[in-house]
């Protein structure tokens, strides 16, 4: 800061010293920078302000009332919609549901994805049409994908029965999506078949970023393929991993789509997630106050996330992504 | 590194996908409908309706040129939403207080929240000289509070659909009339190996209709409105219509996976039906079409009875469940608007209706067009009727109504008791 910097001057300034005008400048620079900063940042800031941050004020403000979405919101309840929040059995079990979806992604999901890359990073016959197939179903739509598995999972007449049937399996087969014990299961086999090809190709890319001299070098050493893959690949695929960790837990906090189209969160509100108790409230029950403090919860905790995990976890790979303006200063 | 320079862009864009639910909610479309006049100097009525599959998709702008060829200074300018697409954005229009000249409407709950706000035109006095030509139960939904808002097109019922040579196998003489014969029913049914009963488990909706058709027959139609008045369902009626439905259940009659099951697509309820693999559904006017269109079709084997008494219950058999698609009219909308509602409740239009777009009468009159014998037992019932029960989730707020649809699925999937669901009900409807 300059006027710091002056101040602690070794020399006290004398009353009939004026302050030296190299130091003026710079405050001048520095507010015409400013301008300048401000001047490139308005468009975009007006945009985020009116398309982002207005509605989430106004779901704040609205998730005070308790209000049907006709005339304008009057019976203030203050933070009653968030206590009952805490109180509903379904938005706890939602909270359960996530937390179980996002374990199950980071144990079963990501370290599958991260085989198939691995095995599709060696020279294959054909790896281009594995890693094609493999990245297809990522591609679909999730309505689509939603209505293949509910026919692939009717129960009795679909295609999963009936093949586990011709191979004498009868008894693998079973209520699939139309159980409040096998839904989340099986829902989550559909979001293991849907996006891990997604996260094959960012490990694929990951991979081919690390150079081949380094492979090379630890066979000279005498490592085997698992230390290589222990002390090399994995290391130097960190970053990936993060990214990837960080998009699979907000893609889980957030689903909606495949579960309304299959399921619509039942049986029995067993595959209920935040945004389908939230759509739920909004657009099925018209209760905008309390759908607006779901949507708040939801906000709140994929913010906090966010933020906690690029402090805390990605620390090291945003670093010189933030800049500042302080090299200017 | 690939992650660090799209880490930043990727937080902020997962930051604000979070925004977006609480965008969603808020987002409102709104156009203007002026109703002015065109270019040539006619009258413009704006009429949104829902009218988007055949043959109605036809039909609609078919009756509005006949009307604009009698009334040459009006043009009706239809604006065709789909159902689900109508209700949000009724509610934006709503919420806006710039509803459409004339919309469409179901009556009830939701139509109570726009006559309170103030949206909704009188029609009793259209209503009146024509009173006695209409099937009174196609009017109820409209009349709140002993005024009438709106005008119907179409009314229907609830009541079960069966497949005759399954309850023939069964050795069933004669549909059930009392709700222990029905049971009995069951029972034969699954002894004789056979699906009793159909049901879309995933939308809720068609099993909410055995506990509201058991509330009917149990408190009877003066009592559900005493409930609904009181904004209290605990009584011992609505709790012994959960233990009734309880019964049921318990008797397993649903096929298999029945709680993931959909109503109209492949291998739902209307389906299992339609190819003869369950003997009944509890279901509206609609079914045989549904179940031609999702199955095969039962054709002749297909019946229907209305839902049996109760005994002991205040609700006799011919009171009736079900509800209608009707017309209401804009506050200071052009008097344009109300002729043709007048001209479109005619029994002239109305023949051609229920014709062409398979509808029941709601003019006793254009009867004589009903030729399908299914529909015709649904009239007959109509016409008979007693008394006339809407729909919950029409006659309540949309938050009781769900409610109900909730809690019911809820004691279907054998997570609520029959009391917790009179008491879940009630709890929604008093902080609504």
């Amino acid at each position: 800061m300059s006027t710091s910097t002056y101040v602690k001057d070794a020399r006290p300034p004398t009353a009939a010293e004026a302050p030296p005008p190299a130091n003026r400048r710079p405050l001048m620079r520095r507010f015409t920078a400013w301008l300048t900063a401000v001047a490139f940042t308005l468009p975009a800031l007006i945009l985020f302000g009116a398309l982002v941050l207005t509605p989430i004020l106004y779901a704040l403000y609205v998730s005070l009332f308790n209000w049907g979405g006709f005339g304008s919101p009057e019976d203030y309840v203050g933070i009653d919609n968030y206590t009952r929040l805490l109180d509903d059995p379904v938005f706890l079990g939602d909270l359960w549901r996530g937390l179980l979806l996002v374990l199950f992604s980071i144990a079963v999901q990501l370290p599958f994805a991260l085989a198939m890359a691995v095995a599709l990073n060696q020279k294959l016959r054909g790896r281009a049409v594995y890693r094609m197939l493999f990245f297809a179903p990522y591609v679909l739509s999730e309505v689509i994908t939603g209505v293949l598995f509910m026919m692939i999972f009717a129960p009795d007449e679909g295609l999963a029965d009936r093949a586990l049937g011709s191979i004498g399996l009868d008894g693998l087969g079973g209520l699939w999506f139309a159980d409040q014990d096998t839904v989340l299961p099986t829902l989550f086999l559909v979001m293991t078949w849907k996006y891990f090809g997604f996260h094959m190709m960012l490990y694929l890319a990951g991979l081919q970023n690390i150079p081949a001299e380094l492979h090379e070098a630890a066979r000279i050493d005498g490592a085997n393929a698992w230390q290589r893959f222990r002390h090399v690949t994995l290391p130097l695929l960190g970053p990936t991993i993060r990214i990837s960790i960080f998009l699979s837990v907000i893609g889980a906090i957030q689903l909606f789509d495949l579960v309304w189209v299959v399921t619509q969160g039942g049986p029995d509100h067993h595959s209920e997630t935040m945004a389908v108790t939230l759509f739920q409230f909004g657009f099925k029950r018209y209760q905008m106050g309390y759908a607006s403090a779901i949507s708040i919860a939801l906000f709140l905790i994929s913010l906090v996330f966010a933020i906690a995990y690029q402090r805390l976890v990605m620390r090291r790979d945003t670093e010189g992504a933030l800049t500042t303006m302080r090299g200017a200063r | 590194m690939p992650a660090s320079d799209f880490s930043r862009r990727r937080f902020l864009g997962a930051a604000s996908a979070a925004g977006l639910g609480a965008t969603a909610l808020t987002a409102c479309g709104g156009d203007d409908s002026d109703s002015g006049k065109d270019s040539s100097g006619r009258t413009v009525v704006e009429l949104w309706n829902i009218q988007t599959t055949e043959p109605s998709k036809t039909i609609w702008p078919e009756r509005a040129k006949a009307f604009e060829a009698k009334n040459p200074d009006v043009r009706i300018k239809l604006v065709t939403l789909e159902n689900d697409a109508y209700k949000s954005k009724l509610t934006a229009q709503t919420s806006s207080g710039k509803l459409p000249d004339i919309f469409h409407t179901w009556g009830g709950g939701v139509l109570q929240q726009q006559v309170d706000a103030g949206l909704v035109e009188d029609l009793t006095a259209t209503y009146e000289p024509m009173a006695d030509a209409l099937v009174p139960a196609a009017v109820k939904p409209y009349q709140l509070d002993g005024k009438t808002y709106g005008l119907p097109f179409d009314i229907g019922a609830v009541g079960f659909w069966y497949n005759k040579a399954l309850f023939k196998k069964a050795k069933i003489e004669t549909p059930p009339a009392t709700w222990a014969d029905y049971l009995d029913a069951v029972e034969k049914l699954k002894s004789a190996g056979i699906t009793p009963i159909a049901l879309a488990g995933k939308e809720k909706w068609p099993g909410m209709y055995y506990w509201a058709y058991l509330a009917t027959r149990i408190a009877g139609v003066d009592g559900m409105q005493k409930a609904a008045d009181a904004k209290d369902f605990t009584g011992d009626d609505f709790v012994k219509a959960g233990e009734h439905l309880k019964d049921l259940v318990a008797l397993e009659p649903f096929q298999k996976g029945f709680l993931g099951a959909a109503y109209s697509l492949p291998g739902g309820e209307a389906a299992v039906m339609g190819n003869g693999k369950a003997a009944m559904e509890l279901m509206g006017q609609w079914a045989p079409i549904v179940q031609a269109d999702a199955g095969k079709g039962i054709g002749k084997d297909l019946g229907f009875f209305p839902f049996p008494s109760v005994a002991g219950g205040k609700g006799a058999l011919t009171d009736v469940f079900g509800g209608g698609n009707g017309y209401a009219v804009r506050k200071g909308a052009p008097k344009a608007a109300v002729d043709f509602l007048k001209f479109f409740l005619s029994a002239d239009n109305d023949r051609i209706l229920v014709e062409k777009a398979s509808l029941l009468p709601v003019v006793k009159e254009a009867k004589s067009a009903l030729t399908d014998p299914n529909l015709t037992a649904v009239y007959d019932t109509l016409e008979a009727s007693t008394a006339f029960q809407l729909y919950l989730d029409q006659a309540y707020p949309p938050a009781v109504g769900q409610e109900v649809n909730d809690s019911v699925a809820a004691l279907i999937a054998g997570s609520k008791s029959p009391d917790d669901v009179a008491r879940s009900v009630t709890q929604v409807f008093k902080s609504s």
